[in-house]
């Protein structure tokens, strides 16, 4: 049976991680390298680096960040931000990226995520998705970093992802990121019941049962956390451990 | 010196990197003299089964990698090891390496996602020195929506994914197939590389 995976989110502007990471051996708390090689010592199952300018200009700043990363960290790594064509997604992909992770764009141009998935495999394409909900029992879908509504049903939306061959989708919910609540099982228990890939609970992890409640009461195959464990207040091995102890199988 | 096959393998970056990150000697090389030289080989992966033979097929060392296999540790890695067997039905009936028994196809469950992604358990069914220091559980890193299906006796450990999937086979000498990617399974992956550079001293 597959484990099921704790991925750490670094977001990376100019280079540097957003905010800094409050490890402790860690010196430079900014350098998203270290960063990574921490995670990947704590046990993170998967490292996710976030380009939050993703400037034109600043790309080769973040790929360089990736490609060292990739020379130090020996577990896969999703890169995210600023990918909006197949050229980017190789660049990425050849910096030492294992899959690329794409948002507004594929809203914006459903067809990347089949390009995307035709040209480097399904494996290689994980679609994030920001969602809301819309006030009448659904979800609809945002892009750029949450800020614009696009009136997309977001069951609909994760269909049509699917059939277009993504490998996974990220399921951040607006309503509880940042909240510290918990991750949003209603709306993952609706996305994991329409479709098969994998989807990663993202938003809201705020503390150290959150992780189990989502795999045991929502098909979340992985759960996803930023400031939690950037400021030390759980570790990866804390979180494992609940996880275990209540039968989740996890590496 | 560990010889990597070039082929226009997809991770030959990744392995490359594990290597240097644990200051194994190695050498990515299209040349013949490089592998006879070489103390073991490793045969990354890329694609799918038929193109990956066909380029391997363009750099003319398939009888050097064979003839090697005979005396020096070899690993294939992902699609590299299901390269190892006699053949594939990837888009078509393909030819493998032949140098262990069996044969590829398509996962056979329905009832699980492909392609198998992820962490999952290995299940030890022989000892192996690529085993050496490290501890159970081990956890290592699946991307493929093929398997071998071989002989027991060439299973040194598989992953249940709803069935039994091959994930380290042998042919009982020098040639060895990871069905996952060591280079992507933490630790404990860095530590299987470390133990095959030392079966080829």
């Amino acid at each position: 049976m597959l484990a099921k995976r704790i991925i750490p989110c670094l977001d990376v502007r100019h280079g540097k991680v957003v905010k800094g990471v409050n490890f402790e051996g860690v010196k430079d708390v900014g350098d998203p390298v270290a960063c990574a090689a921490e995670y990947n010592r704590q046990g993170a199952d998967e490292i996710v680096f976030y380009d939050i300018v993703a400037s034109h200009e600043g790309r080769g700043t973040f790929l360089d960040v990736v490609r060292e990363t990739a020379k130090q960290v020996f577990v896969p790594l999703t890169v995210g931000g600023g990918i909006t064509t197949v050229e980017d997604m190789r660049e990425t992909l050849r910096a030492g990226a294992d899959k690329i992770s794409i948002n507004s764009a594929a809203v914006k141009n459903p067809q990347l995520i089949s390009d995307g998935a035709e040209i480097f495999g399904s494996q290689c394409v994980v679609v994030g998705i920001d969602a809301k909900r819309d006030g009448n029992g659904g979800y609809t879908v945002y892009v750029n970093g949450g800020r614009i509504d696009m009136h997309v049903d977001l069951l609909k939306w994760v269909e049509e992802v699917e059939q277009r061959g993504a490998g996974e989708i990220c399921l951040n919910s607006i309503d509880t990121d940042g909240v510290r609540g918990g991750f949003d099982l209603e709306m993952l228990k609706a996305v994991c019941a329409r479709v098969r890939i994998p989807v990663i609970a993202s938003g809201g992890a705020g503390k150290l049962e959150d992780f189990a409640t989502a795999f045991q009461q929502t098909g979340a195959t992985a759960a996803l956390a930023a400031s939690l464990f950037h400021f030390g207040e759980l570790t990866i091995p804390q979180v494992k451990a609940d996880c275990r102890s209540k039968g989740i199988p996890m590496r | 010196m560990i010889a990597v096959i070039d082929y226009g393998a997809g991770n030959l970056f990744s392995v490359c990197n594990a290597l240097s990150f644990l200051n194994i000697a190695h050498e990515v090389t299209k040349s013949a003299d490089v592998i006879n030289r070489a103390d073991a080989v490793i045969l990354p992966c890329v694609g799918a089964f038929p193109a990956a033979m066909e380029s391997l097929h363009a750099t003319g060392l398939v009888d050097t990698i064979c003839e090697n296999a005979k005396k020096k540790p070899l690993l294939g890695i992902c699609l590299g090891m299901q390269m190892l067997f006699e053949k594939s039905d990837e888009n078509g009936e393909c030819a493998g390496l032949g140098l262990i028994p069996g044969e590829v196809h398509r996962i056979p469950s329905e009832r699980v996602i492909i392609p198998h992604m992820g962490w999952n358990e290995l299940v030890i069914t022989q000892e192996s020195p690529l085993f050496d220091q490290i501890e159970k559980p081990v956890y290592t890193y699946f991307v493929h929506s093929y398997q071998a299906f071989c002989d027991d006796r060439s299973i040194i450990a598989y992953a249940d994914y709803d069935g039994k999937v091959p994930a380290l086979v042998t042919d009982g000498n020098y040639v060895f197939g990871a069905q996952f990617h060591p280079e992507k399974s933490g630790e404990k992956g860095l530590q299987m590389l470390r133990n095959f550079e030392r079966m080829a001293k």
